[in-house]
């Protein structure tokens, strides 16, 4: 590409047009990530029943194919609630970090002899790997805990989410995959929870100074509370 | 002060490049980056060898001309300043000083450490500028603007257009550059009326050359002007104000 041929203008009316830009694909990088967000936040909340015994959890398990009832059918508010938007939102954040991706090493030439970063952080620099990691755990975590697939957990029983989580945790190279897993995690959040608020233009000097700390005590929290479940198992106080 | 300098040598915008070591001997530690060079390229000419090709002009820190890769960090080690406003007592004797020009695909070597800035001047030509008559100097004071808002809009408008966030950025992404300038004009009355068109065609001209932004901060640390990239969540926000908002069709459905 020269400086003097720009490709041709791609602005074009609706929502999909709007995502047709780069800053529209921030925007759905944004907001697809805050429900993600909210998403590990609560998972990481409900994970902490492992802490109450078996009882508890599978019951809090069992709670949330229930959602809605008697409402709703069974597992339906958790399909059309949770699941079903959650996987659209994944697949708009993959989608958009996808194709920015191929965006921004279009857009270089070549790299710099001893290049010296002086205000990107690691976190930052490395969200293109922390969020591949945690899309590849992800398929891990689902063969292992959702669907049961037995190469994964032989152990597993559908319904035991006490017995299948100690039967896979005790395994110390699980154990290990998830520690490393939420460390990814942790980093990815780091950076994203922050990224956010610029990406969506939420910029006010009165709270910008928040914004940061914001992202870093929701990263510690969320990866705090979910390694402390594998830990637990392997030290044996859950099992 | 004796240095050795790793330049960046490219006949043209086609040819392929690589790097050059020189010495720099003698050199006066109150000279300027740019006056190191021109003693260099004296004594390459007096040896019959080709100088080494740089932008400059106003030497001043106003121009934006001058602009290149030291050790890794654009504009060098001094934070804050261009490179014609570093000067060589902030090198240690005996340093061995990496020289490269901007690299970004938008902003092509043109020659050594020259490279074509033109992409910028086409984001400015797709909307910086404010399309009604505002008249002479004195008549800017006719419409008055409040004093944080002005503040805020010279603070964006002390962008000199250099690139260095472009070269900063790993993306190679103009958002800091864009961002100035709209924020310059969108803060101001007279910016207003044409707010909406002006975001939207000075972005999609930017994408259209450059990468997208994944918030580093690099620009900001690298901007000769501290340009912060508060501007830049500005620019988010107007763009997305913009397209959901049509004002083509306004009151006309």
């Amino acid at each position: 590409m020269t400086a003097t041929q720009p490709k041709p203008r791609t602005s074009r009316p609706g929502l999909l047009g709007i995502y047709r830009s780069d800053l529209g694909k921030k925007y759905a990088m944004a907001i697809s990530g805050v429900f993600l967000l909210l998403f590990v936040f609560a998972h990481m909340v409900g994970n902490l029943h492992a802490f109450e015994g078996p009882e508890q959890i599978n019951h809090y398990g069992e709670a949330l194919r229930e959602l809605g009832e008697p409402l709703l059918p069974r597992t339906m508010l958790l399909w059309v609630g949770l699941r079903i938007p959650l996987a659209i939102a994944l697949a708009v954040h993959v989608h958009a970090a996808y194709a920015l991706t191929l965006t921004n090493l279009r857009a270089r030439s070549g790299s710099y002899d001893g290049r010296n970063y002086l205000a990107a952080g690691y976190a930052s620099r490395t969200m293109r790997w922390t969020g591949v990691i945690t899309l590849l755990f992800l398929a891990w975590h689902l063969a292992d805990f959702t669907w049961g697939i037995k190469t994964v957990n032989p152990d597993y029983v559908r319904g035991d989410v006490y017995g299948n989580l100690i039967a896979s945790l005790e395994r110390w190279p699980v154990f290990a995959l998830y520690l490393m897993a939420m460390g990814a995690l942790g980093l990815h959040v780091w950076h994203g929870a922050w990224s956010l608020f610029q990406s969506l233009g939420i910029n006010n000097p009165r709270f910008n100074a928040y914004r940061r700390i914001f992202a870093i005590v929701f990263a510690t929290i969320v990866t705090g509370g979910f390694v402390t479940v594998p830990i637990a198992v392997q030290l044996g106080i859950i099992g | 002060m004796n240095l050795t300098l790793r330049v960046w040598r490219q006949a043209g915008a086609d040819a392929p490049g690589r790097f050059e070591t020189y010495p720099a001997e003698g050199i006066p530690p109150e000279a300027s980056f740019l006056e190191m060079l021109d003693i260099v390229n004296e004594r390459l000419e007096r040896n019959g060898a080709e100088p080494i090709a740089f932008d400059h002009d106003c030497r001043e820190g106003i121009c934006g001309s001058c602009g290149v890769m030291i050790d890794g960090v654009p504009h060098g080690p001094q934070l804050g300043t261009a490179t014609c406003q570093l000067h060589m007592r902030r090198f240690d004797e005996g340093d061995t000083v990496v020289v490269e020009p901007w690299r970004a695909a938008g902003f092509p070597v043109v020659r050594d450490l020259m490279v074509d800035r033109s992409a910028f001047d086409r984001i400015i030509e797709a909307g910086g500028y404010i399309s009604v008559s505002t008249g002479s100097a004195p008549d800017a004071n006719e419409i008055p603007v409040p004093k944080d808002a002005a503040d805020a809009a010279m603070d964006a408008a002390a962008c000199i257009g250099c690139g260095a966030c472009v070269a900063a950025c790993p993306n190679s992404a103009a958002q800091l550059f864009t961002a100035a300038k709209l924020v310059h004009l969108n803060l101001l009355p007279q910016g207003q009326a044409e707010r909406d068109r002006r975001t939207v065609a000075m972005v999609d001209t930017m994408e259209s050359f450059f990468g997208s932004c994944t918030n580093h901060g690099e620009c900001e640390t690298a901007c000769p002007k501290g340009i912060s990239i508060d501007t830049i969540a500005l620019m988010n926000r107007d763009y997305l104000k913009a397209r959901l908002s049509d004002r083509r069709l306004l009151g006309r459905s």
